[in-house]
């Protein structure tokens, strides 16, 4: 990432962090559709946790796509946060030394 | 507080049979946002500054944060409840509720509070009206983001407690503490990033819920088949009946009035105009979230294009709600008027709806993507109130009045004293909640108190350059004593002069609000000195040149990046889900 001279947001950018999630949780109910207990009685016959797991992959991948299709770019100097007051521990502002 | 708390303390057995796997997938919920939380708290980079500045967020996602973060444990658990009480006329809350407001408050409003640059609405109120309106629009601000808070943290409480089988108490203190640890990690910047994670896990848990009770209870078509009508436990009475439950309109069930004309215009005009107004326009949790956009641009575009999901959320919230008065035993007894035991209180109320529907249809894995779904709307709701709180408490309320011109590093510390206090006082507000049955009653009530006279005072003054500073607070105290003093008249455990179901009497009680305040406010300009126009800049809509109140750059943009064209469609297309429904 520091070659390139424009720097992506790569795993800070939203998209991706939506996309990581969906995609765990996907991944998650779709083995659980496939080896653990259906549960039909509940559901009524329907084996929800495979359907809404497939479904969560193919959007997880669909964000995950948007952030490779059009990165969000960081513009080489940003503004530090300084009136956010329920910000813990001001970092900010690096003091130069001397 | 004990009546509530009591019978729950024995409820031992955890109402919900979560297993492993559930667990895992609420676990993962709290490793993402504690890992925002921890990341923007070590900054380790500039791309994090970038995303959490709150300066630099695109529309779609300040958008999202938007109703994100209206979408808390109260809107969850009361719409679902109202959905299985008095069925389909609960949409209102969102179609007349919000959507219009929503497209007023981006059309209309927000430039003056974008381009004015200031940091807070009632910061807008005092560069309006000076201290005496600032003070009382702070105040009153802070108050009700802590009763809020309360509410957000009981319903979380509840589920902890349905969760884990654990007493009240227990499951309120370490709720309000996971709340805490979530607000000191994350602050304000993070919250908005956790609010678009969160509206996402909400959808995919709620979505399968809603589909499945579908399937269950024979489709749409069965689902109004198999409605019962809503008999009060108490009384006898018929609530609503399965024909008012069927439809949108005229909504009696909704208003509590007996006739249908003067029910629609208690809907349109309170809760559609009055409430909804100042609820979405002048509410600091929701306005913060566009003025973090990127430009006026994107700041005008927030609520519009949050308006597009929102019309939708009806149909995963309101629907659970009503499915779950047909499959779920316990709500088709309590509809029936029964007293059925069980639920998150101890008793089964309208608000265990969704999590006792939950327990009856989600197989275990989507059982825990549900539980996370819920725990985070409950925690992102009850932070958004507190940072809220916290903003107006240290900038409006400490620096403002109590101790100016400290270093930033002062003012810090006494945000993160007032986070702290502010949790402690909400875990009081919280058993004040427990107290009454349907919990949206309890927050209109609270909406009505503040926001109506608020929306009054900010629309004169905003189109009215001659409204002057001692007309801004004698207006918002008046219309707020009125509404106060209606919602006691009306209230039959204190004067009962009359009464009202539903929702009636907080429609009564904020329409005499606000009708008080712009009375009050027009006859005291009339003998009271008018602010000089040159302070009005950027204030009053006549003082401020049209070029301020607008992106120059927007016009060259394609239809579906403007302002207007999105705020055409989305008008449109709720007008069509009013009809259809």
């Amino acid at each position: 990432m520091a070659d390139t001279n424009k720097k992506t947001a790569g795993a800070f950018d939203i998209r991706n962090f939506i996309g990581m999630l969906l995609g765990l949780y996907g991944i998650i109910l779709t083995l659980m559709g496939l080896l653990g207990d259906k549960e039909l009685d509940k559901t009524g016959g329907v084996n929800a946790n495979l359907w809404t797991g497939l479904a969560l992959i193919v959007v997880s991948a669909l964000f995950i796509g948007w952030a490779r299709a059009r990165p969000t770019v960081v513009p080489d100097h940003v503004e530090p946060v300084i009136d956010d007051e329920t910000r813990p521990a001001p970092r900010k502002k690096p003091k130069p030394r001397h | 507080m004990t009546s509530a708390l009591a019978p729950a303390a024995l409820a031992a057995k955890p109402l919900i049979d979560a297993n492993a796997v559930d667990y895992v997938m609420v676990a993962l919920y709290f490793v993402f946002v504690m890992g925002i939380g921890l990341a923007a708290r070590r900054a380790v980079s500039d791309s994090i500054d970038f995303f959490l500045s709150g300066r630099s967020l695109p529309a779609w996602v300040t958008g999202l944060a938007f109703i994100s973060a209206n979408l808390g444990a109260v809107e969850i658990m009361g719409m679902s409840a109202n959905g299985a009480q008095i069925g389909l006329p609960t949409v209102h809350y969102f179609w007349v509720g919000a959507i219009p407001a929503m497209l007023f408050l981006g059309v209309v409003m927000m430039p003056f509070y974008y381009g004015s640059k200031v940091r807070s609405v009632p910061e807008f109120m005092f560069r309006r009206f000076g201290t005496g309106a600032h003070l009382v629009n702070a105040l009153s601000f802070a108050l009700a983001q802590l009763l809020i808070a309360g509410v957000n943290l009981y319903l979380l409480g509840s589920i902890v407690q349905a969760l884990l089988g654990w007493p009240m108490w227990v499951a309120l203190i370490v709720a309000a503490a996971i709340v805490l640890s979530y607000i000191t990690l994350g602050g304000l910047s993070a919250a908005i990033y956790n609010e678009v994670l969160q509206f996402f896990v909400i959808v995919a848990s709620l979505l399968p819920l809603t589909l499945i009770g579908l399937h269950k209870v024979g489709g749409w078509s069965g689902l109004m088949d198999k409605m019962k009508p809503a008999i009060d436990g108490a009384t006898g009475d018929t609530t609503a009946t399965v024909a008012q439950q069927q439809s949108s309109w005229s909504g009696q069930a909704l208003s509590g009035f007996d006739s249908p004309i003067l029910s629609v215009i208690g809907i349109v005009f309170g809760l559609g105009f009055v409430l909804s107004f100042g609820y979405w326009t002048t509410n600091f949790v929701e306005v913060q979230r566009a003025m973090a956009s990127d430009s006026i641009s994107s700041a005008r575009k927030t609520p519009i294009i949050g308006a597009f999901p929102k019309m939708f959320i009806p149909f995963i919230v309101i629907v659970p709600g009503m499915i779950a008065a047909v499959l779920v035993k316990e709500m088709a007894d309590l509809k029936a008027g029964g007293a059925p035991k069980g639920g998150a209180g101890g008793n089964v109320q309208y608000n265990d709806a969704l999590i006792l529907l939950m327990r009856d249809v989600l197989p275990n894995g989507l059982l825990g993507l549900a539980i996370a779904g819920l725990l985070a709307a409950f925690m992102a709701g009850m932070a958004a109130n507190i940072s809220a709180f916290n903003t107006v408490f240290s900038y409006d309320l400490w620096e403002r009045y109590i101790r100016k011109d400290r270093s930033d590093d002062y003012y810090l510390r006494i945000g993160r004293l007032a986070t702290v206090a502010a949790t402690f006082i909400a875990i009081f507000t919280a058993s004040i909640a427990g107290n009454f049955s349907n919990i949206m009653d309890y927050l209109q009530t609270l909406f009505g108190f503040f926001n109506a006279p608020l929306f009054a005072t900010f629309i004169l003054g905003m189109f009215w350059k001659r409204m002057t500073p001692t007309a801004g607070w004698m207006g918002l105290v008046s219309g707020t004593l009125s509404a106060i003093l209606v919602w006691m008249c009306g209230n039959p455990d204190i004067f009962g002069l009359f009464s009202l179901p539903g929702q009636g009497l907080a429609f009564v009680a904020a329409s005499t609000a606000f009708v008080v305040d712009i009375i009050v406010s027009v006859v005291v300009s009339m003998a009271t000195e008018p602010k000089p126009a040159s302070e009005l800049k950027g204030l009053v809509y006549s003082e401020t040149p049209k070029e301020d109140l607008v992106d120059p750059h927007e016009a060259a943009r394609p239809w579906y990046q403007r302002t207007i064209p999105l705020a055409i469609i989305a008008g449109v297309l709720v007008l069509l889900l009013n009809f259809l429904f």
